[in-house]
């Protein structure tokens, strides 16, 4: 029986270890959770940068998709474990704040960005870091296979040349899919917009549940267009995909990523000076390395191959409004275009 | 004992009872904190609104009247029906050349069947893509079918699931009776009707087990569905829409409720099997030992290298992935997939948090798995508190890690909750991963116990043995292959789990295989194939190590031969 009395204190030392690995943390800095759906690339540089600004405090990230972020914060509504939310989208930040999540704090220098990234309300309970749009990848190798035109337009998608080849997110399972429905609904109005998806719907091959998924699927021919994610579409032709990024005539849904302090918060100081940091000039050119739309007016921000004109390109877009219908349209959406099964 | 004054008609709890009772009672206690506790935080969410007001069965009416659940709902009885109705032969007939016939190579083979197992869900799924999307290579072979949708769905989940079902159905076949199938033998009894009277009765309640852990695992489970889905909805895929899309706990609560329903059911059927089941191995048996007969054995053969290699190709065509340098326009050859820094800052270190994570679910899975099935299986009286028991220690397989997963983030995380110091930490994700694999590391442990004689026991007890020594020299020595078996399952599917600690990892314990969803998913499927493959071949020298180990200990297996 000996053997077992040997393991017995080494099983209950691994167990301790185990319990006491996380909290090992350094003496003098100040160790905030950030949860973040930036992406894993970005993290790096952006971390990095700020520390060498602010020595005295250490970022830890918790990142994962917009969805599962979202969805972890809400859950741990009632004991929050985050410190700052920094680089999630806005209307997630926005549905925060109406569940009281959030403690107000408008940062130095607010006033240097642009209005619509900072949140109207004294103090602020966001502040928006960049936008980011919905467009068309469109996959020129397997055009050319089958003489397929590139479209210009979102009206053109309804073209039934593409039958079967077009994928989008459901707006069901992801952000980029609702605000592209939405973006819809607000520039065509109501009506049309209806009747503008269902068109879509007969080219529409798969609803993806994923807002990268489209751009990346035509990056790799899967699939003739996706409307979806413009960064990754921009990273995928860097890449050596052979597509195009389509900013559609009448303009493309956006969402900004925003910024904002959890209510709770034991790091309050070390917050705070985080969020100045995210509007800082600094911050904003690190941004324009990936987005071409960000918060502070006068910076080059000029991603690698993403296409000219995206600031213009941005609908009116009313996120209140947005916020409000979600559950209406999702409803609405559901119900027209994913009850179907599978198509034969 | 009492017995020298009045030998009393119904034994009296003795001691070891009393000992044996005392840790069902502590181990019914841990299966309520790491199952039954958080899964009521996010279940009774099903009859709240969204600010936690009682609405009684509200939200079921809103979700029947919802056009879509019908569809999904005969679209998850179909995959997981489909499913299983292949599965199940085809782990049959591969578990009974593994253990009754004399084909060659054995080890091999078992070793072949393995891999699924071994794989992150998405590697088939991105295997699948490669050989049978609009780019694959064998995109011809299905007649133009798109494989998005329920034949894509199928045939991953006949992949992923084929080792879950070959497991049970091994520790099933694999303890015999050598005098049944002499008696049979000179009764004169053809080998069909030895097949259908010996082998499959004494095979019964692993292959309904089997069926019920397989339709299981297809209707939870929502990686699959999520990439070679498409259009085809199923509830695994509405609970993401709905937790995820909408972060609408209290429907996806009642998706999670509705998909209890197989879990409760596997729960009656067992109850009602395990009933009739016969000790397959009293103390007086001898084992089984397979006689060669050359024409069973070739066709066997010939059989399990038709699956082997199938399964070593859509294996092979992921490694191949990991190695190219941009699908399908540029398949030059490349290293550079395996830089995870350039992927994720966290580089590495994600493999060394799954590393820790799955050996620390192994070793102390393992011991509460074996320990539980024992107490439930050999404890005597009590009937009703092993009953619960056992009820608790089925849920877990029905339930989607997403379910699971939320759920302990209610529970842990509650305000004023003492084990609330667990949440954020490795132990967490331990203690989760143990609790989501319980089910089918309980059926094995379960399935090999059974087999035993209680007599055992008995006569330990009239021999004045304390019961924790007859479990220590006989129970676990004789039970040992199986309880390696638990030992390797938590392991490799703690390397590959996502669905639950997608909400439990830290800053600093990322495992290996969300880090494979997060590249996937920015388009790094080259990245997500190379880590797969590291998780592969990692999991499989732990394997190897496990037949190398089970090898040095076959001393205590001699006892079974004549």
């Amino acid at each position: 029986m000996t053997r077992h009395r040997i393991w017995m204190p080494l099983a209950l030392a691994a167990m301790a270890a185990l319990v006491a690995l996380p909290s090992d943390a350094l003496a003098q800095k100040t160790r905030i959770t950030v949860y973040t759906a930036l992406e894993n690339d970005q993290l790096g540089p952006y971390k990095a940068a700020f520390e060498a600004d602010n020595p005295t405090v250490e970022i830890a990230w918790v990142r994962d998709s917009t969805g599962v972020m979202t969805a972890r914060l809400v859950a741990e509504k009632d004991n929050p474990r985050a410190d700052v939310i920094w680089g999630l989208s806005a209307s997630s930040v926005v549905l925060f704040e109406n569940m009281g999540m959030l403690t107000g704090y408008t940062p130095k220098g607010a006033d240097g960005i642009k209005p619509v990234f900072r949140d109207a309300k004294n103090p602020a309970m966001w502040t928006g870091m960049d936008a980011y749009l919905s467009v068309v990848c469109f996959n020129t190798k397997e055009a050319e296979k089958t003489k397929a035109p590139a479209p210009k337009s979102w009206k053109d998608l309804t073209n039934a040349a593409y039958k079967g080849q077009i994928v989008m997110p459901n707006p069901a399972s992801s952000g980029t899919g609702y605000l592209t429905v939405a973006a819809w609904l607000q520039v065509m109005g109501e009506a049309e917009g209806w009747k503008y998806m269902d068109a879509l719907h007969q080219n529409i091959a798969v609803y993806t549940h994923s807002g990268s998924a489209p751009c990346v699927q035509a990056a790799t021919g899967e699939r003739l267009m996706g409307i979806g994610f413009d960064m990754r579409g921009a990273v995928e032709k860097t890449k050596g995909a052979p597509i195009d990024l389509i900013l559609p005539s009448e303009g493309a849904g956006w969402e900004m990523e925003a910024t904002a302090i959890v209510k709770g918060t034991k790091n309050l100081d070390a917050a705070q000076k985080l969020v100045d940091w995210t509007i800082s000039r600094k911050a904003n050119e690190l941004y324009g390395k990936y987005y071409a739309i960000v918060a502070m007016p006068g910076i080059n921000a000029a991603p690698p191959n993403y296409p000219a004109g995206a600031e213009k390109a941005m609908v009116k877009n009313d996120l209140a409004w947005m916020a409000k219908e979600r559950d209406r349209i999702l409803a609405e959406w559901t119900k027209r275009y994913d009850g179907k099964s599978a198509p034969k | 004992m009492t017995a020298a004054t009045a030998p009393p008609i119904r034994a009296r709890a003795s001691r070891d009872d009393l000992i044996m009772r005392a840790c069902l009672g502590l181990f019914a206690l841990w299966l309520l904190v790491a199952v039954a506790l958080p899964l009521w935080s996010l279940l009774s969410k099903s009859f709240q609104d969204r600010d936690g007001v009682f609405v009684g069965f509200a939200n079921y009416l809103r979700y029947v009247e919802t056009p879509a659940l019908f569809q999904s709902f005969w679209n998850s009885l179909f995959v997981a029906a489909a499913t299983t109705a292949i599965v199940v032969p085809l782990a049959f007939v591969y578990a009974y050349a593994l253990t009754r016939s004399c084909m060659r190579l054995k080890p091999l083979f078992q070793g072949l069947a393995l891999i699924p197992i071994l794989a992150p869900s998405l590697l088939p799924a991105i295997s699948l893509i490669y050989l049978f999307g609009n780019q694959g290579l064998l995109k011809g072979w299905l007649f133009g079918q798109p494989v998005y949708g329920a034949v894509g769905i199928v045939t991953a989940q006949v992949f992923y699931c084929f080792p879950h079902a070959m497991m049970i159905l091994v520790t099933a076949l694999s303890m015999a009776d050598q005098r049944l199938y002499e008696s049979a033998d000179a009764l004169g009894a053809s080998r069909l009707r030895v097949f259908l009277t010996v082998t499959l009765p004494g095979a019964k309640y692993g292959l309904i087990s089997t069926a019920f852990v397989i339709f299981t695992l297809v209707i939870t489970d929502f990686g699959i569905a999520k990439v070679v889905g498409g259009r085809f909805n199923v509830l695994a895929t509405d609970i993401y829409k709905q937790v995820i899309g909408q972060q609408n706990f209290e429907m996806g609560a009642v998706v999670g409720v509705i998909l209890l329903a197989p879990a409760l059911l596997s729960f009656a059927v067992d109850r009602v099997v395990a009933r009739r089941q016969v000790a397959q191995l009293s103390a007086r048996a001898v084992p089984f030992e397979p006689k060669p007969r050359r024409g069973r054995d070739l066709a066997l053969t010939v059989f399990c290298l038709g699956i082997g290699l199938t399964i070593l190709g859509v294996f092979a065509v992921s490694v191949w992935a990991s190695f190219i340098t941009f699908w399908p326009y540029n398949l030059t050859l490349t290293l550079k997939n395996y830089e995870f820094g350039n992927f994720d800052p966290l580089g590495w270190s994600v493999y060394v948090n799954s590393l820790i994570m799955a050996s620390a679910s192994a070793v102390f899975g393992t011991a509460i798995v074996f320990l539980g099935a024992y107490l439930v299986e050999k404890s005597k009286g009590f009937g009703l508190g092993r009953g619960l028991v056992h009820l608790l220690a089925m849920i877990p397989l029905a339930v989607p890690g997403l379910v699971l997963g939320l759920s302990y983030i209610f529970f842990f995380n509650m305000r004023g909750n003492p084990l609330g110091v667990l949440y954020g930490t490795m132990a967490l994700l331990v203690v989760n991963t143990i609790a989501h694999f319980y089910t089918v590391s309980h059926l094995t442990a379960l399935t090999a116990l059974k087999q035993l004689d209680q007599e055992f026991e008995a006569v330990s007890a009239s021999l004045k043995v304390p019961v924790w020594r007859t479990f220590f020299k006989v129970t676990v020595p004789i039970c040992l292959p199986a309880i390696l078996d638990v030992t390797i399952y938590l392991f490799v599917n703690a390397m590959t789990t996502v669905s639950a600690v997608i909400f439990l990892y830290s800053s600093e314990t990322k495992p290996a295989a969300l880090a494979i969803v997060n590249m996937d998913e920015s388009g790094f499927t080259a990245g997500a194939a190379g880590m797969a493959t590291v998780i592969v071949f990692t999991s499989a020298a732990v394997k190897l190590a496990q037949l190398g180990l089970s090898r040095l200990l076959s001393r205590t297996q001699a006892w079974r031969t004549r």
